[in-house]
């Protein structure tokens, strides 16, 4: 049986928070999916004040005694507001226009434990619901993704699912992989099979089948084509080789996720921090050269997102504590580049000493939603958030 | 044969009788009579309690009741573990101080040690849980390496982690209390959730957020509050960094009164502790998570009943741990049918249950410590402070293709050997020919692969040689794919460990 038909799962709909049970039929929107959306994850929750920095503003550097970036070494972008110069393979981006930087991203009544707060970022939550499966697995139940692709989602270098998890009968069919070589190579112990009443078992089985699949389209993936890109030899650097050579296969995926990890800078936070960004901008620029060198690049859309920012005041081991809201980027061909969202209000910290947020993640997510995909929010974000107008026409 | 459990409990139902009261459905197991437990049973207590079943122990515990089987698995747990530990667990560990004052060259090296020392160690781990006499207790020191979950990410000398571990040791079926306030003034723990940090006026949170939410009450049974005044009462739990002991540091504690849970008072962290282990909400926890290890992976509301008892008889026994588990591995919960073969093995329970259950020749097991991390399970560097997520999240297509091409290695090296042992092992390269430690160690990795041995023929023969029984050993339920007839034995094993029942337990 395909497991994508929507089966008559009464007693689904009784499990708290299965939101998908409700949902009475697809509704088969037509969404292009050759529209592919990559989602790079910053784990550990990214520093958004040492990344976008609002140099003009005497409070930062006063709270930041120690790990404040100096004046003069912002690369700028406005009057007040600059990023960290390890990001500067990103400003030839900003100066095609291709960058939106998005300040103050966050949510109310923000939780400051990375496991429930990422939580709340993959399933798209209020800080006070506990949802059981991904916000993007919502949006792949009421649009499905052609069958005929290879995957509906491909995570690389993370064996998380995130923002693709859960799903029960309607999971997304997502693989994970590192690389597409061993990939293929350990695919062929994989058999197709059917469905058993076990739970676990059925989860063991779907995987199975979404290996099969998977490898039967990526089959071309693996060294094709030579591309020109010089990949960095990070681990990030990799994983965007990897997802430029699954796109490059033309064998249909909707979604990318990559991480970079590392970023929970409790203590001896700028050298840390600063070879993370630098891996993480010169990633970015690889990924646009490889994606560009192909023709995708305009029809790619790049979100960084991570599960809180960190506090503005520095702590004692010249690190930073968790926090709430950060800055992140979006980017591709059809991005308007500039800035979102508002400062850093480091005159209006709360009680805790952390940020007011500006822009609601969801918002974020809405723009993907509906702007990009022209998709309705209201299954995947249940609800109505005000997208950003970050796209070109 | 009654054990000393089961007349306790024909005497509690005796009184109930006479009161009356045996009308009121009751959620404590009905077997009131001392059956054995039989071939299946026995095989889902081992499997799930022992990593695995083998044919010798099955026919010892299928024929002991519910109590007496655990009992004896309880009484394993007293033996003494038999791996010697790496020869550098005793060295002081480097204090930061020197670290600071170190070259370049000289703090790269020191790195390097560190590596190779925690993949040493993860090694010994991996090793003792292969030999030990005493699976249980391995089991529980693994439960709570996930539930006070340190990393050699973060604390870096293993020094620090191995102590741990033997902490957790001597407390995994001890007291649940004392394992709490011996784990909160741990030096790997006092560094992975930077208890050091934290002194008065500049508190860090770290450790406080997460005995609340992790170790003892869980997500939403305390406010963020909570967590402020309790973060002030842990100021000044620190370590002596030339010594690596945990040191209480009177100047950066906070003398001041903190309001914590709805008490108030000029607590210190071990009085905060108390108040967390006298929350109801904690014993519920523990025993919800052991749940999850040992029954089934979530607690359905038709569990919460059961979870009560035993979080009820876990309070009463102010938290003896070997009572939590007496309780819940003799309830009919554990043996009820639909909980059978419903959890997914963790890589420790695929890896160390297969050579296990197949009786492999003791070869170096200790770089299949590489393949439980490469499935996802890095001994002693848990993803985070939450521990492996477990469950079906240890299934994905990169962990599965990774575990079916482990089974197919192992039981292929088998068939393919040439003349013993020895022949693979000389062809490979000699394990102290690479300085990059984690290299070294896949190399002795592809030696191991060659040199551990599954006699078939012997195996076969203890399991009665019929592929019924092969079968109702290898697996907890019957095979997804059928199996042809007329297969040799040695394809049937390796069919029976590539059907995707195999990942189950």
């Amino acid at each position: 049986m395909n497991r994508r038909e929507f089966l008559g799962s009464a007693a689904a709909a009784f499990t708290t928070g299965n939101v998908l049970a409700w949902l009475p039929q697809p509704c088969w929107a037509a969404v292009n999916y050759q529209k592919l959306l990559i989602l790079v994850e910053l784990k550990g929750g990214n520093d958004g004040l040492n990344t976008v920095i609002p140099y003009a503003d005497s409070q930062y550097a006063a709270l930041r005694p120690r790990i404040a970036v100096a004046r003069d070494q912002v690369l700028q972008l406005d009057e007040s507001t600059g990023l960290n110069p390890a990001l500067s393979a990103l400003m030839p981006l900003w100066k095609a226009g291709e960058v939106a930087v998005v300040q103050g991203v966050g949510y109310p009544s923000a939780n400051l434990s990375h496991f429930r707060s990422i939580e709340i970022w993959d399933t798209a939550s209020k800080s006070t619901e506990y949802l059981q499966e991904g916000w993007l697995t919502r949006a792949f139940a009421q649009a499905p993704v052609p069958r005929t692709f290879a995957a509906d989602a491909v995570v690389i270098g993370s064996a998380e699912l995130g923002p693709f998890s859960g799903g029960g009968a309607r999971a997304t069919r997502t693989i994970a992989l590192t690389n597409t070589e061993q990939f293929l190579q350990q695919a062929k112990l994989a058999a197709p099979a059917g469905q058993a009443g076990n739970a676990a078992l059925n989860h063991i089985l779907r995987v199975e089948q979404d290996i099969v699949q998977a490898a039967a389209g990526l089959v071309n993936a693996s060294g094709k084509p030579a591309f020109s890109t010089v990949f960095p030899q990070t681990a990030f650097g990799n994983a965007v080789r990897t997802a430029a050579q699954v796109v490059a296969s033309g064998s249909g995926v909707a979604a990318l996720k990559l991480s970079v990890n590392g970023f929970d800078t409790h203590s001896g936070q700028v050298g840390t921090h600063t070879g993370l960004l630098k891996q993480l901008a010169e990633g970015l620029a690889a990924l646009k050269s490889a994606l560009s060198e192909i023709g995708r690049w305009d029809d790619t859309l790049v979100v960084t997102y991570a599960e809180f920012g960190r506090r503005p005041r520095e702590n004692a081991s010249a690190g930073t504590d968790h926090g709430t809201a950060s800055a992140h980027f979006v980017l591709g061909g059809r991005v308007k580049g500039g800035l979102y969202g508002q400062r850093p209000a480091l005159d209006r910290l709360d009680g805790n000493g952390n940020m007011p947020f500006s822009v609601d993640f969801r918002d974020i997510y809405a723009t993907v939603l509906e702007r990009w995909w022209g998709l309705d929010t209201s299954v995947a974000l249940r609800g109505r958030f005000a997208p950003l107008a970050i796209l070109r026409a | 044969m009654f054990g000393s459990s089961s007349i306790r409990r024909l005497i509690s139902a005796l009184m109930l009788l006479l009161s009356g009261a045996a009308q009121v459905t009751l959620a404590a197991p009905s077997h009131f009579e001392a059956a054995p437990l039989g071939f299946d049973a026995a095989w889902h207590l081992l499997v799930r309690t022992s990593f695995a079943a083998s044919p010798a122990d099955i026919e010892q515990f299928s024929r002991l009741t519910r109590e007496q089987a655990v009992e004896r698995l309880l009484s394993w747990t007293d033996k003494p573990r038999i791996t010697p530990p790496p020869a550098w667990v005793g060295e002081p560990v480097t204090p930061l101080s020197r670290l600071r004052d170190m070259s370049v060259e000289a703090r790269q090296a020191f790195q390097r040690n560190n590596i190779a020392r925690g993949l040493e160690m993860r090694g010994w781990w991996l090793q003792e849980m292969v030999a030990t006499p005493s699976p249980l207790a391995e089991k529980m020191v693994l439960f709570w390496h996930n539930h006070f979950v340190s990393s050699q990410q973060k604390v870096r000398q293993p020094q620090y982690l191995y102590r741990q571990n033997l902490l957790l040791r001597e407390h995994a079926l001890g007291n649940f209390g004392a394992l709490l306030h011996a784990i909160a003034r741990d030096p790997a723990m006092v560094i992975y959730l930077d208890s050091a940090s934290n002194r008065k006026g500049q508190p860090n949170e770290n450790f406080a957020r997460e005995v609340m939410e992790l170790f003892t009450l869980g997500e939403g049974h305390y406010s963020e509050r909570d967590i402020k005044e309790a973060a002030r009462a842990f100021t000044g739990w620190s370590i002596d960094g030339e010594r690596g002991e945990f040191l209480f540091r009177p100047l950066a504690h906070d003398d001041g009164v903190k309001s914590v849970l709805g008490q108030s008072g000029n607590f210190d962290g071990d009085e905060v502790l108390d108040i967390l282990l006298a929350q109801p909400q904690t014993a519920e926890w523990i025993v919800s998570k052991l749940w999850r290890e040992f029954v089934s992976p979530h607690v359905n509301a038709a569990d919460a009943a059961e979870v009560r008892r035993i979080t009820s008889v876990f309070r009463d026994s102010r938290y003896d741990i070997r009572v939590a588990l007496r309780t819940l591995l003799t309830s009919d919960a554990f043996y009820a049918p639909q909980v059978r073969a419903a959890l997914v093995k963790s890589p420790v329970d695929l890896v160390v249950g297969t050579l296990r259950q197949f009786q492999f020749s003791a070869g170096d097991v200790a770089p299949f410590a590489l393949v439980v991390a490469q499935l996802g399970q890095n001994l002693f560097s848990p993803p985070n402070v939450k521990g492996w997520p477990g469950g079906d999240a240890w299934i994905n297509s990169t962990t599965l293709l990774a575990r079916k091409q482990f089974l197919d290695r192992l039981f292929r090296s088998e068939a393919l050997r040439p003349a013993g042992p020895a022949a693979m092992t000389a062809a490979a390269p000699s394990p102290t020919a690479n300085p990059n430690p984690v290299a070294a160690m896949r190399q002795r990795l592809q030696r191991a692969y060659g040199e551990v041995h599954f006699d078939s023929e012997r195996w076969l023969q203890q399991a009665g040689n019929e592929p019924a029984q092969v079968q109702r050993l290898a697996l907890a339920m019957a095979p997804q794919q059928a199996l042809p007839e007329g297969e040799t034995r040695m394809a049937l094993i390796r069919r029976l460990t590539q059907d995707p029942v195999y990942q189950l337990k």
